[in-house]
């Protein structure tokens, strides 16, 4: 007689048990923000084609403390994004080479930040002044 | 000499024949500076309790055998330390979404099908016969799927995996960085056979990029590079068809 009964543990709550589940689903809730920004702006888009009071009416929309509050909240969801986003974008690029060496991971994902932080802030510059 | 401390370890527990579920059962360990997760299990089953059941083997990271759960974390257990534990409670538990055969030993039937599914070998895309000498490589080629080659067979990525958890019918990490580890290999043929398997719904497509199984690999291999690869190359595959007779582009 076989002696044999295998034990399948449950999943409950998995995401909850590991940070790193944790960061992972922050990760893929940065999504949600996106998306609400993204409709906000085509909203925007649209008012602006219905004409000057509508699209004031959007605008003077945006100066709402909630609004600026959302933003905010965006903004650090899409910051935390790009972040992470870069740092696993090695893995799904093809294989760099530089002669007969790969080129390292970190290097990538270390470009991508620069490129990143130089191209916000420019547009942060443009967009202040 | 140096100094002996004791250390609380709680293991789950799972007799088949007489639980209806895991149960914790706690044990107090004597250590060194230099005693491994392993030992400390070893110590238990030589003076504390003989009935618990582990798999183990080579003791130095090299035979994929001791894999298992510590503090929540998917570990060999010959290359973790219990002074990293001191003075805490250690806490270990077969390798999550595995079924529990008893103790810490899992049933790996399932990964071991997988791995005989994916053609876990260089299937020569030109035979040679041994007077026409061995197969040339240049190091660049080589580099393609060298990480991926370091893998040994332990299964801690899948235990890292909650997709695999959730649905065992996805390929899973390891298989599939193994499987990359073949079809990058300039001297394979079977890429076409393998093609199949990655495309498949439980391929690559069933990975969401928690990336936990790189984080925990003893040996580098990123298995969620190789499967994340393997969707540009899956992708490549299904649009390249259409102009391509020879399918998709080989990365």
């Amino acid at each position: 007689m076989s002696g044999r009964n295998p034990y399948v543990r449950p999943m409950t709550n998995w995401w909850l048990k590991n940070p790193f589940y944790i960061r992972y689903m922050v990760r893929e809730a940065t999504s949600v923000f996106v998306a609400v920004y993204a409709f906000i702006l085509l909203v925007g888009l649209a008012s602006l084609g219905k004409g000057e009071a509508a699209w004031n009416l959007w605008l003077s929309s945006l100066t709402n403390p909630a609004a600026v509050f959302f933003h905010l909240l965006a903004m650090a969801a899409a910051l935390y994004h790009t972040v992470t986003w870069f740092k696993v974008s090695p893995k799904v690029a093809p294989p760099l080479f530089v002669g007969n060496n790969r080129v390292p991971d970190k290097l990538i994902t270390g470009v991508q930040y620069v490129i990143a932080a130089v191209v916000y802030l420019s547009i942060f510059v443009v967009a202040w002044t | 000499m140096a100094e002996e401390k004791t250390i609380e370890i709680e293991v789950l527990r799972y007799r088949p024949t007489e639980d209806s579920e895991p149960v914790a059962e706690t044990f107090e360990v004597p250590f060194t500076y230099d005693t491994s997760v392993l030992q400390g299990i070893q110590y238990i089953k030589d003076y504390l309790d003989g009935s618990l059941a582990f798999r183990w083997s080579c003791r130095m990271a090299i035979c994929g055998s001791c894999g298992m759960m510590l503090n929540g974390e998917p570990r060999l257990a010959c290359n973790s330390f219990l002074r990293n534990y001191y003075p805490g409670k250690l806490t270990i538990e077969a390798l999550k979404h595995f079924p529990i055969e008893k103790d810490l030993v899992i049933d790996a039937s399932d990964f071991i099908n997988k791995l005989e599914s994916i053609t876990p070998y260089i299937d020569a895309s030109e035979p040679r016969s041994l007077d026409e000498g061995e197969y040339l490589q240049t190091p660049r080629q080589k580099a393609r799927y060298d990480q991926f080659s370091a893998c040994i067979n332990c299964m801690l990525c899948y235990a890292a995996c909650p997709q695999y958890g959730l649905d065992t019918g996805f390929t899973g990490p390891g298989i599939l960085a193994l499987l990359h580890r073949y079809n990058a290999d300039s001297r394979d043929g079977a890429r076409d056979k393998r093609m199949e398997i990655v495309n498949a719904e439980e391929g690559v497509w069933g990975c969401t990029l928690v990336g936990y199984c790189s984080e925990v690999c003893p040996k580098e291999v990123d298995p969620a590079k190789a499967v994340n690869l393997n969707k540009v190359n899956s992708t490549m595959d299904y649009f390249l068809r259409f102009v391509s007779p020879k399918k998709g582009a080989s990365q």
